[in-house]
């Protein structure tokens, strides 16, 4: 699909957390960003929303600034909008205690 | 009749016929399953893919190819184009058995170009010895490795090795070998010999999957299941029942070896359905009684056929597995398998073709 530069890592964690085969995979990650399915294989159009979501994507300068969330930062704004579990980010979570946990 | 890819162009072979007296169909360039060049005619490749329909139809006792399923492919295949691709909003995910060729940098680095250049959906870090027998004594690194990529990593990174129950026999491991014993006759010993096998894959496998979940990793791959006949395929869903039993929702992927499963025991059972012999639909329905995320079935390629009649082929062998399934399907279109061709330099035109093929007509969930 395109992986970070669209939604495909995104549809990629729905299908494989929730087990959801890829028409409800790719829906339910649309419902969650609030976009059309069809932009869901746009990078111009996810380009936007990952940035407005702190989702993550390309991490080069000319697509990403400081203020723009990469790596595991993204990951802990990936897992509370897709409501997926991340083991990377409950294993972080937990080394730092817990502290950069919204809840 | 097929021409093998020789300087002679598409125009000129055209052109010779027509010196014989005659308008002559022109001949477009395709491949063989050995990944060579041919040059065939529209009217050789619609008969290539019947041809390849009627192999599976007959091989593995499924329906055959609809009239627009068949016309699907021709269009496709008598296509001059250097690429073909699915529609735009048909996109698929892709997935894989290890990305990168440890060859330029670290794993990590690997990783990160697979997500920051190719832009793949996901990516698999995974040891050159790609076995889950040997990755046990390897875990502390492993682990770091992992822990290490998903601190980089935005996108899903699972990790991935074979059951490959072969390393559990003698000389290299603890069981009398089967493959020896067959010869001999001595069948009782052989299918005992397998069972302890399955029983120290599936410690091993279960063992380095919590390894690995512990590590950050977000799926974990069991990959060419199958590849050592029924005892690995069982080990494989005995591993992803207990792993699956673990972590409710975790990412567990099962691709297979081949397309039938082989009855080197012959006895084997899963809930009470015999392993070997299975074919896609029947795999799959096991896999995700076992608990996989993912299935991967895999459609040996015929060297000597084309692209076009081996894409027909596997289409229509995996054609009941997609339509019962009720988990995601990726299935395995790579070297050998898929209808792409059994070369390590694999032709992105007849890769794109056997890829955009078996989405359109399959609906895949992934690659």
């Amino acid at each position: 699909m395109g992986g970070v530069r669209t939604a495909g890592d995104l549809v990629a964690r729905v299908e494989m957390t929730k087990r959801l085969r890829l028409p409800e995979a790719k829906q339910y990650v649309a419902d969650r960003l609030d976009c059309d399915v069809f932009g869901l294989s746009d990078p111009v159009t996810m380009l936007d929303v990952r940035r407005d979501l702190g989702l993550g994507g390309l991490s080069h300068q000319d697509v990403t600034t400081m203020d723009d969330a990469v790596a595991m930062a993204a990951k802990f704004r990936i897992a509370e909008v897709l409501d997926v579990p991340i083991p990377s980010v409950e294993h972080f979570a937990r080394a730092v205690g817990g502290r950069l946990r919204a809840d | 009749m097929k021409e093998s890819a020789h300087p002679a162009s598409r125009r000129a072979a055209a052109g010779a016929g027509s010196e014989r007296g005659g308008p002559m169909e022109e001949r477009i360039p395709t491949r063989m399953g050995d990944g060579s060049c041919a040059f065939m005619t529209r009217s050789e490749i619609r008969a290539d893919v019947v041809a390849g329909v009627e192999a599976a139809v007959k091989r593995a006792k499924v329906a055959p190819l609809g009239d627009a399923e068949v016309d699907h492919l021709v269009h496709i295949f008598a296509s001059p184009a250097r690429f073909s691709a699915v529609d735009l909003g048909d996109e698929v995910i892709l997935s894989s058995d290890g990305v990168g060729s440890q060859e330029i940098g670290s794993r990590l680095d690997d990783l990160r170009y697979y997500e920051q250049v190719i832009c793949t959906d996901t990516v698999e870090l995974y040891h050159m010895d790609y076995s889950y027998k040997p990755i046990k004594g390897l875990l502390p690194f492993e682990q770091a490795t992992m822990r290490r990529a998903q601190l980089l990593l935005t996108l899903p990174c699972q990790y991935g090795a074979m059951p490959d129950l072969g390393l559990y026999t003698e000389p290299d491991g603890p069981v009398p070998n089967w493959s020896t014993l067959l010869p001999e006759g001595r069948i009782d010993d052989a299918r005992a010999a397998q069972e302890e096998a399955v029983a120290l894959a599936v410690e091993d496998i279960v063992h380095v999957g919590e390894s690995l979940h512990a590590a950050g990793a977000d799926g974990l791959n069991l990959d060419t299941a199958g590849a050592a006949g029924d005892a690995d395929f069982l080990a494989s869903l005995l591993a992803v029942e207990r792993l699956r039993a673990l972590f409710p929702e975790w990412g567990i992927q099962i691709g297979m070896a081949s397309e039938f499963v082989l009855g080197m025991h012959g006895e084997l059972e899963f809930h009470g359905t015999r392993l070997a012999g299975l074919w896609p639909e029947a795999q799959m329905r096991l896999a995700a009684e076992a608990g996989v995320s993912v299935f991967g079935p895999a459609i040996n390629v015929n060297t000597g056929k084309s692209v076009a009649w081996n894409t027909a082929r596997a289409v229509t062998i995996t054609k009941p597995c997609t339509v019962a399934a009720t988990v995601p399907v990726h299935m395995n279109v790579g070297m050998g398998v898929g209808g792409v061709p059994m070369h390590p330099v694999i032709p992105v035109d007849a890769v794109s073709r056997a890829s955009r093929a078996c989405v359109d007509l399959l609906r895949l969930d992934g690659l």
